[in-house]
C-alpha cells in the first residue's frame, strides 16, 4: 500500500510538472487566438480586447495557470476559443473515438503477436523463425508515415474501404446493428495500420522473453516429466516470461492516446490527433493543453497499471517493497 | 556476415548516399524550384536504348511527350546554377537533356518540378535536421548523463527526475506544443533552426539515461579507482577514463537518433508545422499525398516515401551492428 501511494504521489508530481512546462511554453508564443482578428478592419480593437478579457487572456500567465489548475479540480479544462465551448466535453468525444481505434488496434496487435512470438521462440533458428525475423525487421524499418500513406493509397485505389471519417453520412438512419457495422467498416483500415505499426516490436519482445525462459532448467525438467509441449509452453513458460510482457502491455496502455496521432490525421479519423493539430494551428491553447495533459495522464496510468500488474504477478517484487 | 562487415557495408552505403545529398546540385538535373507549368504531374521519363527502327544505342535517349521529339541524355551538361556545399557557385550537372526536352526520373509534381532533384535537395534539409538534432541531444545527453552518473546523490536524482519528465511526455505531442509556442509565420530558415533545436532539446533524456548507466559502472572500474587513488582530478578522470567508455553507446545512439529525427522533421513538415514551400524537404514532398487525387492518379508521387525505407534500413543496420560490436568489445 505504501508502495502504491508513493507511486501515486510521484505520478501526480510528474503531471504537475508536465502541465507547468507546457503552460509556460504555450505562453512564450507571440500572439494568441484573437490576434488575427485585430487585422480585420471591421472589428474594433476594443471588441478584441473585450474578447480577450472575457477569456482571461489579459491576465499574466501564472494567474491563468492558477485558474486553470483550480478549474481542473472541478473537471473544467478551460474554454476552447475556436469551438466556443468548454474543452472537457469536446475532448471526451474525441478521446472516445481515439480509444475505440487504439483499443481495437491494440487487441488486434496482441492477438496476432502472442502466437507469432511464441511460435518463433519455439522454432528458434528454423526457417519459419528466420522468415518471421526478416518480416518483422522489414516492418520496423518502414516509417509509420509511409505505412499509413500506403494504406491510404490502397483504400483510394481499390475502393474497398472508406478513405476517411468514422461513419457514413446516413448513419443516423441506421439501426443499432447497422451503425456498429458501419463504424467497424470505417474502423478497419486505421486499426489495421496501427496494429501493423506496433506489431513487429511486440513480436520481437515476446519472442526474446520466451526464448530466455525456454532455456531455463525447469522447462527441461517439465519436459522430462513427460508433460505435453502445449502445457509446458502455456502453463510453465508463458507465466515465467510474463514480466517483460506486462511492462510492454503497460506501455501499450500508456500510448493509447498518443500513438494514433498520425494515422488519425492521414486517414481522417475524428480522434484527438486532428483536434490537436487544428488547435495548434489556431493557437487554441486550452485545447492543446487539455490534449497534452490527457495523454500524459494515460502515460502515467499505463505505467501505474504495469507496476500494479507486476506487483500482483511477481512475488519477488512484492517482497522487495 | 560478421557484424564488422555488416557495419562496413552500411557505412559505405550511407557515405555514398550522403555524397549524393551533399552534391545534390551536381547530381540533380534541375534546381529544386525550377518549374515547368506545361508539365504538371508528368510520369517518370523512360530511358530508351532502342529507337523506332529497332537500332540499339549505347547512349540512352528520351522521348519528349510535349514535342514528341527525341533527346539524347548528355552528361556533364551546363544547366541551372547552384552552389557546391552551399558556397562554391557552379552550373555543371551530371546529366541532363537539351531544352526544351525534360528528364524527370521520378516524375514531376503539381508545378512541373522534377521530383528527383527535389528529393536530393530535400535530403539536404531533412538529413541536416536529423544530424544537428541528434548531435544536440547526444551532447546534452553526455553532459547530463555524465554529471548524473559521476556525481550521483541529489544531482543524479534531480537530473534523472527531470529526464523522466521528458520521457513521460508523448514526444510528438510535446514537439507540437513547442511548435505551437513558436510564431507560425517566420522565415523558413528560422523555422528550420527552431525545429532542429526543439527536437534536439527534447530528445536528450534517453541518451542521458544510457550514458549515466555506463558512467556509473565505469567509475567503479579498478583502473579508474586506481587513477583516483593517484590523485587524478575529476575533470581528468572524466576526460581520460570515464567518457571514452561511453563512446560505444554514443555512436549507437547517434545512428539510432538520426533517422528518428529525420522522421520527426518529415512528419512535422508533412503536417504543415515544419519547413514549408518553396524549400524542399522530404516532408513537403510527402505532403502533396494528402490530396486524394494525387494519391490515386499519380503513383510516382509516392516514390520519395518509398525511397525512405532503404535509407532507414541502412541506418538501423548500422546501429544494430554497432550495438553488437560494442557489446562484444566491452564484455
Amino acid at each position: 500500500m505504501k508502495y502504491f501511494s508513493r507511486r501515486l504521489l510521484h505520478a501526480i508530481l510528474l503531471l504537475l510538472g508536465v502541465s507547468l512546462f507546457s503552460f509556460a511554453l504555450l505562453q512564450l508564443a507571440p500572439g494568441d487566438f484573437f490576434a488575427p482578428l485585430k487585422l480585420n478592419p471591421q472589428i474594433s480593437s476594443r471588441t478584441v480586447e473585450g474578447l480577450r478579457a472575457q477569456f482571461g487572456l489579459d491576465q499574466p500567465w501564472p494567474v491563468r495557470y492558477g485558474h486553470w489548475l483550480r478549474g481542473i479540480l472541478h473537471g473544467d479544462l478551460g474554454p476552447s476559443f475556436a469551438y466556443n465551448s468548454p474543452v472537457a466535453p469536446l475532448l471526451a468525444v474525441r478521446a472516445r473515438n481515439t480509444l475505440l481505434l487504439t483499443g481495437t488496434a491494440m487487441l488486434l496487435a496482441w492477438l496476432i503477436a502472442m502466437p507469432l512470438g511464441i511460435v518463433s521462440a519455439v522454432r528458434r533458428g528454423k526457417w519459419s523463425d528466420r522468415a518471421g525475423g526478416v518480416v518483422t525487421s522489414a516492418l520496423l524499418t518502414i516509417p509509420d508515415l509511409v505505412l499509413f500513406l500506403g494504406i491510404l493509397l490502397l483504400a483510394v485505389r481499390s475502393g474497398w474501404f472508406p478513405t476517411g471519417g468514422m461513419a457514413s453520412t446516413g448513419i443516423g438512419e441506421l439501426s443499432g446493428w447497422g451503425k456498429a457495422k458501419d463504424i467497424a467498416y470505417h474502423l478497419f483500415l486505421p486499426a489495421l495500420g496501427l496494429a501493423i505499426a506496433t506489431l513487429p516490436a511486440l513480436v520481437r519482445h515476446i519472442r526474446s522473453a520466451m526464448i530466455e525462459v525456454l532455456q531455463a532448467p525447469f522447462i527441461r525438467a517439465a519436459r522430462a516429466h513427460g508433460i505435453s509441449e502445449y502445457r509446458v509452453l502455456l502453463r510453465y513458460a508463458l507465466p515465467a516470461a510474463a514480466n517483460p510482457l506486462i511492462s510492454l502491455f503497460g506501455f501499450s496502455v500508456a500510448t493509447m492516446l498518443s500513438a494514433s496521432l498520425l494515422v488519425e490525421v492521414i486517414l481522417s479519423w475524428p480522434g484527438i490527433g486532428p483536434l490537436l493539430l487544428e488547435a495548434i494551428l489556431a493557437k487554441d491553447v486550452y485545447v492543446v493543453l487539455g490534449t497534452v495533459m490527457l495523454s500524459s495522464v494515460f502515460l502515467v496510468l499505463g505505467n501505474l497499471v504495469a507496476d500494479l500488474l507486476l506487483f500482483a504477478a511477481d512475488p519477488r517484487i512484492r517482497m522487495e517493497s | 556476415m560478421t557484424h564488422r562487415q555488416k557495419l562496413g557495408v552500411a557505412l559505405v552505403l550511407l557515405a555514398a548516399f550522403q555524397l549524393l545529398i551533399v552534391f545534390a546540385g551536381f547530381f540533380a538535373p534541375y534546381g529544386f524550384a525550377t518549374q515547368d507549368r506545361k508539365r504538371p504531374f508528368a510520369a517518370p521519363t523512360t530511358l530508351h536504348f532502342r529507337d523506332a527502327q529497332g537500332h540499339f544505342h549505347l547512349r540512352p535517349f528520351i522521348l519528349d511527350s510535349e514535342s514528341s521529339e527525341l533527346y539524347p541524355v548528355r552528361f556533364f551538361v551546363n544547366g541551372a546554377p547552384y552552389n557546391i556545399a552551399g558556397i562554391i557557385p557552379a552550373h555543371t550537372h551530371l546529366f541532363g537533356v537539351e531544352q526544351p526536352g525534360r528528364i524527370f526520373l521520378m516524375g514531376s509534381d503539381a508545378y512541373g518540378r522534377d521530383q528527383f532533384s527535389r528529393f536530393l535537395f530535400g535530403g539536404q534539409i531533412s538529413l541536416l535536421a536529423g544530424l544537428i538534432a541528434a548531435m544536440l541531444s547526444v551532447s546534452i545527453g553526455i553532459l547530463m548523463g555524465g554529471i548524473a552518473g559521476y556525481y550521483g546523490g541529489w544531482v543524479d536524482e534531480l537530473l534523472m527526475r527531470g529526464g523522466e519528465l521528458f520521457l513521460a511526455l508523448p514526444w510528438l505531442y510535446l514537439l507540437f506544443a513547442v511548435r505551437a509556442a513558436l510564431p507560425l509565420h517566420i522565415s523558413q530558415w528560422e523555422v528550420f533552426l527552431l525545429l532542429v533545436s526543439v527536437m534536439g532539446l527534447i530528445g536528450w533524456a534517453r541518451p542521458a539515461r544510457l550514458i549515466r548507466g555506463v558512467v556509473l559502472s565505469a567509475k567503479q572500474r579498478s583502473f579508474v579507482m586506481a587513477a583516483r587513488g593517484f590523485g587524478a582530478s575529476d575533470a581528468y578522470l572524466l576526460r581520460r577514463h570515464v567518457l571514452p567508455q561511453t563512446y560505444g553507446v554514443l555512436l549507437t545512439q547517434m545512428t539510432l537518433l538520426i533517422p528518428q529525427f529525420v522522421l520527426a522533421e518529415v512528419t512535422l513538415t508533412f503536417l504543415g508545422l515544419g519547413v514549408g514551400e518553396p524549400l524542399p524537404s522530404w516532408g513537403t514532398q510527402l505532403a502533396s499525398l494528402q490530396q486524394y487525387y494525387v494519391l490515386s492518379s499519380y503513383w510516382w508521387m509516392f516514390l520519395p516515401a518509398l525511397l525512405l525505407i532503404p535509407l532507414f534500413l541502412v541506418f538501423y543496420t548500422a546501429a544494430d551492428a554497432l550495438q553488437e560490436l560494442y557489446k562484444t568489445v566491452t564484455l
